[in-house]
Order: structure tokens, then C-alpha cells, then sequence
């Protein structure tokens, strides 16, 4: 039980793909103008990677090792059809905004990266939750972007409005600028919170152990020696 | 006609740079530009798969997905196309020069998952341009992530000079700078309209 909760988890924060391994960052930077966009883009990612990792482990028996990258990226981009033709159908608006970055997810390192190193070797339930895990975090990831982007740029989060009319947008938070200087900057506050974290817990458990000597060390002086 | 072409490839250099107007083919972009001889060797590798890629992208479509009406299978063609393209390079290079093999070699595989190139074929059927367009394009597509490499390259080797604080070491202060580069090049932007 517990190993199924680590599967799910590792994606969302200690090998999060965009702010921890730092892949998948075309689309990072490209879909992220505005919140809805980048959890449209991290939603049909995660629905990529649910089913092709699934599909992939569960034909592990009958891949034969040496073809199996192209036999992955066939898998792979069959459902990156379905969900281009599903979009294209239900969200026409959102299909045109993504554009040529919902074919591209043929080749985001993420996916293939996920097949290659966790679901060509683990059963199709350890998989699965893999890359739900993985799938959140991407789409956490794009969400936080995408908001940062759309409340500097545009003055709005989600289309609603979030500043006061008077409110002057920065514009190049939503051109292709913006996209870079934000994700830059958030690795940064990224980085110096997980090392302040790391700090914190180490110096927690230096005190814990630390109190527990003492606590030893005292009931060792303290206990009169039995005759 | 001339001036077109000619239009095409400014246009794909300066105004849509792929790199920092487009977001196609940041992770090369990112991870290879460490030294200048490095991004040139790769700028030239990926240019010539450009060129390849387009040209064969424009003729499966006009040949083969459209007439048949197969529109559906065109990301799965394209990138097992682009797959067996680049191992056709390879072994070809490898067999007719193996200075060029040693210098072009590891950057080859890594080219296959290049969103540059299959965003580049996919653009070319979406933009409808003729084969000769597409190959310009295609040229010019190279040329300007060559250019974006080369200027990343340079700025990060005199940065191993600079006192970068700690959390932006790597990735952060890489990104900052493609955000400069990018405000800079948005300077382009109205030059040339195509």
C-alpha cells in the first residue's frame, strides 16, 4: 500500500517534470498565457500518459526490447490523435489556442521518458498511478504558470477579473518573454524553498536526536545501580 | 517569388525566431548550449534534418494524406518519418564521412524528440506553403535556432564569470536570459509581415 502512494506522489513535488527533472518545457512555456490553457494542455497530457503508460506496461510480455521505441511513440501518439480530434470536437476554442502543441506531445520528453524508465519495467496499476501522479504535477505546474501569467498580463484569473478596472496589465507577461522570466524566476523561489525545507527538517531532527541523548544521558547518570 | 522566399527566411530568423518567439526546441536549447563550437555543430545537425523533415512532411501530405484522405494519421507518420529520417542520416554519415559522424554523432538521436522538427512539419502543412517555401522555411527555421544557440552559448560562457545567487544557479538564470533575448528579439517584431 504504501509503495502505490509513493507512485502516485513522486510526481507532484520530489520529481515534479517541470520544476524538479525540468522537462516538457516547450509546452510549459507555450500554452501557459492564461490558467484555463495550461490545465487544458496538462489535462490532455495526463490523458496521454494515464493510457499509453498503462497500454505499455501491461504489453510489456510481447514488446520485443529492441523495437520498443517505436513501438512506444506508435502507442503514444495514437492517443495524442484521439485527444486532438476529441478537442477539436468539443473545445474548438481551446483547440485552436494550443494548436500545434497538442500534436507535440508526441514528442514531450515527459511521456516517452515515463514509458522508458518506469512502465516498460512495472505492473499496468503501479503505472497507472505513476503517471496520474506525474500527469498532476505537470498540470499543478502549468496551472501556477498559466495563473501568474493571465493575473500580471491580462488582470484576470480564469476570464474573471481579478484588479480593480484602473489596473494597467503588464503586457509582456503574456508574450513570449514573460513565459521564459516567470519560469525562471519560479525555479529560483522553487529551489531556495526546497533547500530551506530540507534545512529545516535536518536541523528538526538534529534537535529530536540531540534531546533523545540527552534524554538517554540523563537516564543513565540519574539511575542508581542496582545491587 | 525571390522576394517571398527571401521573406520567408528573415521572417523565420528574426520575427518568429522558433526558439523565443515560438517555444519550439527549448530543450536543446537549454540542455546544448554550453559551448559555441557545441551549438553550431548542433545548429548545422538540426538544420539538416529541417530541411529533410520539410520536405518529406510536404510531400506525404500532398501525395499520400491528402489524396487518400487520411488526415487522422498525420502526427503518427510524421514522427515515424522524422524516427527513420534521422537514422537514415546517421548511417549515411557514418559511411560517407566519419569526421562529420564524430562531430554531428551525439547530437543526431537527440534530435528525434526536437519538437522544432515536428512543429516545423506540422507549420508547413498548416501555413500551406509550396515545397520550395517549405524547404526555405525550413532553412530559415534552422538558421534562426543556430542563432538563438550560438547568442545562449556565448552569454554562458561568460557567465561561468558571474556571481549568480545560489537558487538560480543552472536552469533559473538560463530561462532569465532566453526571457532577455526574447524581449530583445521582440524588437523584430512588424519588420517583415508574411
Amino acid at each position: 500500500m504504501k509503495h502505490l502512494w509513493e507512485d502516485l506522489s513522486r510526481g507532484l513535488w520530489r520529481e515534479n517534470p517541470t520544476f524538479r527533472i525540468m522537462i516538457g518545457m516547450c509546452p510549459t512555456l507555450a500554452v501557459t498565457t492564461e490558467a484555463v490553457n495550461g490545465v487544458s494542455m496538462g489535462l490532455s497530457a495526463m490523458f496521454v500518459l494515464l493510457c499509453s503508460s498503462t497500454l505499455i506496461s501491461a504489453l510489456k510480455p510481447v514488446i520485443p526490447n529492441k523495437a520498443r521505441i517505436p513501438i512506444y511513440i506508435v502507442i503514444i501518439s495514437t492517443f495524442v490523435t484521439i485527444v486532438d480530434y476529441f478537442l477539436k470536437a468539443m473545445f474548438p476554442a481551446i483547440h485552436k489556442v494550443l494548436g500545434i502543441f497538442i500534436p507535440l506531445i508526441v514528442v514531450n520528453c515527459i511521456i516517452l521518458g515515463r514509458a522508458e524508465a518506469f512502465a516498460g519495467k512495472n505492473p499496468p496499476l503501479r503505472s497507472a498511478l505513476d503517471a496520474v501522479g506525474m500527469g498532476l504535477g505537470f498540470t499543478w505546474a502549468l496551472l501556477v504558470l498559466g495563473s501568474i501569467r493571465e493575473i500580471l498580463g491580462n488582470g484576470t484569473w480564469f476570464g474573471l477579473r481579478v484588479f480593480a478596472p484602473g489596473y494597467v496589465p503588464w503586457i509582456v507577461m503574456i508574450l513570449p518573454p514573460g513565459g521564459f522570466l516567470t519560469l525562471g524566476l519560479l525555479l529560483g523561489g522553487m529551489n531556495w524553498l526546497a533547500e530551506k525545507l530540507a534545512f529545516w527538517s535536518a536541523q528538526r531532527v538534529g534537535e529530536r536526536r540531540l534531546a533523545t541523548a540527552q534524554a538517554a544521558a540523563g537516564e543513565g547518570c540519574c539511575r542508581v545501580p542496582e545491587v | 517569388m525571390l522576394t517571398k522566399l527571401v521573406l520567408i527566411v528573415l521572417g523565420s530568423i528574426l520575427v518568429n525566431n522558433f526558439v523565443l518567439t515560438r517555444f519550439l526546441g527549448i530543450c536543446p536549447f537549454l540542455g546544448v548550449s554550453t559551448s559555441i563550437e557545441n551549438s553550431l555543430s548542433m545548429g548545422a545537425a538540426t538544420t539538416f534534418v529541417m530541411t529533410l523533415s520539410a520536405a518529406a512532411a510536404w510531400m506525404i501530405q500532398a501525395y499520400i494524406l491528402t489524396p487518400f484522405g487520411l488526415p487522422f494519421l498525420q502526427s503518427i507518420i510524421f514522427i515515424l518519418v522524422i524516427a527513420s529520417l534521422v537514422q537514415l542520416v546517421e548511417m549515411f554519415i557514418l559511411k560517407t564521412s566519419p569526421a562529420l559522424h564524430r562531430a554531428l554523432g551525439i547530437y543526431l538521436p537527440l534530435i528525434t524528440t526536437n519538437c522544432a522538427i515536428l512543429g516545423l512539419a506540422l507549420l508547413v502543412v498548416i501555413k500551406g506553403y509550396s515545397l520550395v517555401e517549405s524547404a526555405v522555411f525550413a532553412v530559415g527555421a534552422g538558421l534562426g535556432f543556430t542563432l538563438a544557440l550560438v547568442i545562449m552559448a556565448g552569454i554562458r560562457q561568460e557567465l561561468r564569470f558571474a556571481d549568480v545567487p545560489k537558487p538560480l544557479q543552472g536552469f533559473g538564470i538560463a530561462l532569465i536570459i532566453a526571457g532577455l533575448m526574447s524581449l530583445a528579439f521582440m524588437g523584430f517584431t512588424g519588420l517583415i509581415t508574411v
